[in-house]
Order: C-alpha cells, then structure tokens, then sequence
C-alpha cells in the first residue's frame, strides 16, 4: 500500500516536471527566440491557457505527500525553508508576469515582466534541479527525523552539506539544460516562422550541449549516493529505465535534426520522465535519505499515514485521478495546434 | 522559539488573509456567472452574454492572484508549521490531497474555456464551463472548510501514544456538524462579496452615466443577491455559528462577548472597549438580557463568562478577538439595513432612480471583504490557544528547527511581495472596470478581443 502512494506522489511530480517543465523552458529561451512584441506574444500564448493547470500538478502532488507520508512533508518542507519560500517568490513573480505582461500597452511594462518570467523560469529551472540534487545525495536528518540546512555551506558534498553544493549545483545546470531544450522543442511544435527556427535551432545546440552535462552528473551521482545502485543490483529489471531513458535521448536529437519538433518534444517528454525513473527507483523505499546516519533516513514506512487512511485514499484517488487525466487530455487537445498570429486578435 | 511562534503566526495570518480577498470574490462572482451565462442560454438575450464576458475578465483577474497567492498557503503548512503537519497530517492531509484533485484540476482546466472558448465550442460548452467553474471554486471552499472545521471541531479520529492524529472515518470528517453550518456562512459570505461588488459597479456606472444597460442587469443582479445573502448571513448562518460556539467552545463564546463574569440574564455589549487589567468592558453600551436570549432563547439564562475558565484556555488576544466578532457582526447589520431597502426599491421600479442608494451601495463595496476578515479573524482568534481545538496547542504546532529570523526575514519578503500584488490588482481592475462591458457590434459580430497574453 505504502509502494502504491510511493508511486502516485513520484509519478504527480514528474508529470508535474514535464509539463511545468516546458513551461520553465519556454521562459528560459523567451528573451534569445522571441525578439518581437508579436512573437512574445505568441510565445505566451502557447503556454497561456495550459501553464496554470500545468502548475496544479505541484500542488496536488505536494497534497498527495501531505496526505500519505506526512511526516516526510513536514520535515522536507520545513528543512528546505528560505529554499521553498524563494521558490513560492518565483512563482507568484512568474505567475503575475505571465498574467499581467499584455494587458498593458506600454515601452517599459511589457519588459519589465519579460525580464521578470525570463529569470524566474531561470531560477525554478534550477532550483528544482538543485532540490533533487539535494534528495539524491541526502540531508543532515537527526534523531527526530528533522534538518535545517543553509544554502550553502563548504560546497562540497559531506555529512553537513548547504543546499548548494558542487553536486547540487550540478544536477541544476542539468535540470536547466534538459527543460530548456523541453522548452525549445514546445516552442517549435507551437509556432512558425521566424520564431520557430530560432527555437529549433537552440533545441539542436542544447541537444548537443546536454550530453556531456549528463555524463558529468551519472559521474558524479556515483560517489555522491552510492546506495541508489543497490535497487538496480537487487532487481536487474529496473535497468531498463536508463535504457529508455537512453533511447528517448537518441529519439530525441534524431527528430530534432529530421526537424520533427513534435516527436522531439515527445521524446524528451518521455526523457525526463525516464530520468525521474532512475532516480526513484533507486531511492525506493526512501523518502530523505540522511547524510548522517542511515538509520534517520525517512521511509515509505517510517513516514505513512495509518493504513486505514492510505486505504480510504484509495476511494477518491480512484475517483479523482481519471477525472484528472480526462481533464487535462481534454484541454490540451482543445487547444492543440499552432498558435497563429491571427489568433492573438481572434474575436471571443 | 516564542519569538518564533509569534512570527510564524503573523505571516500565516497575514498570507492567508491576503489570500482569501481573492478567492471570496471568485466564489461568489463564480455563482453570479453561472446565473447569466443561465440566463443567456435560456432566454437566448445576448446582453446576458456581454455582461458575464465582462465578469469572467475581473473573475480571470482574482482567480489569477488567488491562484499565486494560494501556492504558499499549502506550502506553509510543511514549511512553518511542520509539527502540526506531521501529527494532523493522518486526518487534514486527506482533504487537503483531496481539494487538489478534485478541486484545482477543475478550475484550471475549464477556467481556459471560459476565456478563449465561448466563440470556438459554442454557447453550450461557455455554459458548462462556467458550472464547473463554479463546481471548482465551492468544492475547493468545501474542502478547506472540512479541514478548518475539525480543527475547530475535532470529530471522527484516534490519537496514538506519541501524539499522532488519524482519521477513522473518512465519511464522519466530511461530515462534521461544525462544518454545516460554518460552510454555508462561509459561502454566503462569498456571494455576499461577489454581489456587493457587482452591484457596487452596476452603481459607479449608472452615476457616472456610463454603460447603463449593463449597469442596470449588474444592480438587479448584485442587489438581489446581496440582499439575499445579507438576511442569510445574519440568520440561520450566524445564528447558528454562534450558538455552536457557544456548545462547543463556550470560552471562546465569551471572549467574543466580553463577558468577564458569568451572568444569569446577560446583556449583549454593542460597543465598549475590553479592559484586560481590570477584566470589564470599559464603555458598555448593552442590550440587557441579549445574550442570553440570543444563546439560549430564554432572557433568564445563565451564561458562562471568562471566569469559568482556567486562564491558560483562554484565546490569548481576547481584545482583537471582541473587535473583530463586533465588526463582523455590526457590518452584516449595516449590510442588511442598505441591501434590503435597495431590493424594495427596485422591486418598485425606483432604484435607478434613488441616487442616495445608488452612493450606498458604492461605498459599501470594500465592507464584505472587511467582514469577512473580521469573521475569520473571529474564528481563528477563537480557536486559541489551540491548533486542534483542546487537543493540540498552538505553540506545539510550528517546525522545531526553523528559527526566528529566517521566518522574520521571510514575513517581511511577504510583506513587500503582497503589497506590490496588492497595487497591481487594483491597478489592473481599475483599468479593466473603467474599461468597461463591451456590447456585440450592431452586425451580430463578436466585439474583437484580444488574447489576454
């Protein structure tokens, strides 16, 4: 039971890596591909009507941790405090400039939240590439299963570490790098012309960019968190997610030279979602794993909620999460297609 | 760690009452909707159309910053208040997993077909967005509601040796009698707010002689309503609010009155100012035997004061607590004594007319949001000193490792944040209003809109 919910939360926040994942991309690369007011516009409307829903993807999956392992919520959430509340400044900074950039006509409101969607996307992209960073290679947990940890501390990965360390840092320039080519590839799908070549074109070079960053960071992962291995020992079979993981990267830089933006941008959808793969099932049973000593390390059972109420969960996750997947299918195939400059002044 | 408590307190409360301006007026505006996207459909009067096209633009714009101001209220309870996630999380943690299923989906999905579908999907579909929107927003009330109500009004749950709260029935949290009637009041109070605020507009535009038509439907609409929710508010909703109050929490029943000494025949203080040293009201203006009458319906009834009560259950800021119970109240009275007279006059056909009126109803527009805080303030302030009422103390509550300054430095980011959102969404209604309701062009074309990015 306790495996079940393991999954539901992992696979909510990766959903929510992907689809928020190319909004933060889209905003990365904003300023360098859309250089006219129209294609800023145009920009913003491919992700206009989804990047909401796409960020309640966050909250329902920070919602499904609250409700199933809370004690794991209560101690990642209060550990990472100045972190997690600069990211609840970015996104509110993101949300009002997505919101408010054309509602106004004028030489310095529009760029002024420009400026402001750029470097907040900028800043989450690697602030959430920086947290996984920080669940891979553990926090410094005591006794009563709680931490407090500084941004940064000597910048290296120890038994005291900051939020910020080489390692961390790392797997945020990854993370940046892997949403902003997602980002890229959503653009190029979404629009044309001159707009869209520049995207495509920075999908290609970041393609090529991204392979030694990630061989720098499984370099890496090794010696920062030697555990993660041990699932992969004990159950071979769960090497087949590096596999497509692999094989989704191939796809990927294969369609974005054929110019298939669409399958690239699936592609590097089912990437990240492979890259999340590896790094949960590796982490399974663990919720935070401790950098001092083992035996702090929250689990899938140290930290659940009663059976009765992982149980009862059942019923409405039952209910809800259908309901959920039928939603968001319904809204991104009513909105499918490419944005046209037409459509900026289509009537109601 | 008290400096802690205090700050942890302050921002709570200040993000959440900053917060909760936004979604009272897209519930409440998400009812109003409904009903002229309604209206429209059945009676095939175009005008409807315009005059929920114009709302859902200033719905859009709330939701938007309910949205990003919403994000952080989930967030706090891990960030600031991890000890109480961690024991209450086996019973809040599954209404609030369940709000963000059921509710946020919900409203993020269909709230891009309310604004770029109506031309695209058609009349129907409009229509049916606009139901679930309204589904959404009050689902979403529901669940919050569920969550405050057992932490008023602790039902359905075990406590194991090391403190931990579990829910044992999913069916008994959902349906807590506290919860009742505090979400109806709740709810009535956001249709108050949405409706105060559509007639508040519908009068700024028939002073100003501008937009007159759409004036006149925003009046109809929003005094009826308002109307309505004003007699609602005060009775049964309140009423029954503070009779359970009363049942459950009588200490804190006391507090709201300033009642010090318990008394047979108590009166009911309307104004006075509590005076902690000497533990009476200095002051008093009171209507004899009103209390006891209004508790218990009988003028002879005794009822508890403060000192039939140890000191450490006492809410620990019974002044601020008196005030906002006596503002709520004394708004919903003012509310009433302006939206009736307006309903009766335009029931007789001379609202329009009425410019006195029309002045009150424009002024009164901010008051059901300072009512409604004053309420929560009431309810919250109430609660004190406890997290779960009885149960769980507030100062056991906030993350054991978060200190002081990193939350003082965090508040006061809040601070300066919400202050710029404040500016911009009143800068952003204010163009959107002057802007104003757009009619259909005389050749039956859809007026151009342009993509709001």
């Amino acid at each position: 039971m306790e495996t079940f919910w393991f999954v539901a939360v992992a696979l909510m926040l990766a959903v929510y890596i992907v689809l928020d994942g190319f909004d933060f991309g889209t905003g990365i690369i904003y300023m360098f591909v859309a250089k006219t007011d129209e294609e800023r516009r145009l920009t913003l409307n491919a992700i206009g009507p989804v990047w909401n829903g796409n960020e309640v993807w966050l909250l329902a999956g920070g919602g499904l941790l609250f409700f199933a392992f809370p004690k794991a919520y209560a101690s990642g959430f209060s550990g990472f405090y100045l972190a997690l509340i600069l990211v609840l400044w970015l996104l509110m900074l993101r949300g009002i400039a997505i919101e408010l950039r054309s509602h106004l006509d004028h030489p310095l409101w529009r760029p002024l939240w420009d400026v402001t969607f750029s470097v907040s996307s900028l800043l989450l992209a690697v602030i959430f590439g920086a947290a996984i960073g920080n669940l891979v290679r553990g926090v410094p947990l005591n006794a009563e299963g709680y931490f407090q940890t500084p941004f940064w501390t000597s910048f290296l990965p120890g038994p005291e570490p900051g939020i910020l360390d080489l390692y961390t840092v790392s797997t945020g320039i990854l993370s940046a790098t892997v949403l902003s080519i997602h980002g890229a590839y959503y653009v190029a799908m979404k629009t044309e012309g001159g707009l869209h070549q520049r995207a495509h074109r920075f999908a290609k070079v970041g393609g090529w960019v991204l392979i030694p960053i990630i061989l720098l960071n499984l370099f890496s992962l090794k010696n920062v968190q030697p555990i993660l291995s041990a699932n992969y020992s004990a159950y071979p079979i769960g090497y087949t997610i590096p596999l497509a993981a692999a094989v989704a990267l191939g796809l990927m830089l294969y369609f974005c030279q054929k110019g298939r933006d669409t399958a690239a941008f699936f592609a590097s959808c089912l990437f990240i979602l492979a890259g999340i793969g590896i790094t949960a099932w590796g982490y399974y049973p663990n919720l935070l794993i401790s950098t001092t000593n083992q035996s702090y390390n929250l689990t899938i059972y140290n930290s659940a909620t009663s059976a009765y109420g992982l149980q009862v969960g059942l019923i409405w996750f039952g209910i809800g999460f259908p309901l959920v997947i039928a939603y968001t299918i319904f809204m991104y195939r009513s909105f499918w297609g490419k944005v046209t400059p037409a459509s900026l002044h289509e009537s109601y | 760690m008290e400096t802690a408590l205090f700050y942890d307190r302050l921002q709570f409360a200040f993000t959440i009452t900053f917060h909760y301006l936004f979604p009272q007026l897209t519930m409440g505006l998400a009812l109003l909707i409904l009903y002229l996207k309604s209206r429209a459909l059945w009676t095939n009067d175009e005008h409807f159309n315009d005059a929920a096209r114009f709302w859902i633009k200033i719905f859009a714009l709330s939701f938007a910053f309910g949205v990003v101001t919403g994000i952080p209220m989930e967030f706090q309870f891990g960030t600031n208040w991890a000890k109480f996630s961690e024991l209450t999380g086996g019973v809040i943690g599954q209404t609030l997993a369940m709000e963000g299923l059921f509710s946020f989906f919900l409203e993020s999905s269909f709230l891009g077909f309310l604004l770029f579908g109506e031309k695209k999907f058609g009349p129907r579909v409009h229509w049916m967005a606009s139901l679930m929107l309204f589904l959404g927003s009050w689902l979403s009330g529901f669940f919050i509601m569920a969550t405050n109500a057992w932490m008023q009004h602790p039902v359905a749950f075990t406590v194991t040796e090391d403190g931990n709260f579990y829910v044992t029935s999913l069916w008994g949290l959902l349906t807590n009698s506290w919860l009742v009637w505090q979400y109806l009041h709740n709810m009535t109070a956001a249709a108050a707010t949405g409706s105060f605020v559509m007639a508040g507009v519908g009068a700024f535009y028939l002073l100003s002689n501008r937009h007159t038509d759409y004036a006149k439907t925003f009046l109809r609409t929003g005094v009826t309503a308002g109307a309505i929710a004003s007699l609602l508010l005060v009775f049964p909703t309140g009423h029954e609010n503070a009779k359970q109050v009363f049942e459950h929490q009588p200490v804190t029943g006391a507090a709201f009155e300033g009642l010090f000494q318990t008394e047979r025949g108590a009166g009911m203080v309307l104004v006075g100012q509590p005076n902690m040293e000497t533990l009476t009201i200095d002051n008093p203006i009171t209507i004899p035997w009103g209390l006891s009458l209004l508790v218990y319906d009988e003028i002879w009834a005794e009822v508890k004061g403060l000192d039939a009560f140890p000191r450490d259950e006492w809410p620990d800021n019974i002044p601020l607590l008196y005030y906002s119970y006596h503002i709520m109240a004394g708004l919903g009275t003012i509310f009433i004594a302006i939206m009736v007279p307006a309903m009766l006059l335009l029931w007789y056909g001379k609202l329009f007319k009425t410019k006195l009126v029309l002045w009150g109803i424009l002024l009164i527009t901010p008051f059901p949001y300072i009512a409604t805080t004053a309420g929560w303030m009431t309810a919250e302030l109430g609660r004190q000193p406890w997290l779960v009422y009885g149960l769980l103390r507030t100062s056991e509550g906030i993350s054991p490792l978060v200190h002081s300054g990193n939350v003082l430095f965090t508040l006061i980011g809040f601070v300066g944040m919400y202050f710029l959102l404040g500016i911009l969404f009143l800068f952003m209604f204010a163009e959107t209003v002057s802007h104003g309701p757009e009619p259909k062009n005389a050749g039956g074309e859809a007026p151009v809109v342009h993509s709001p990015y």
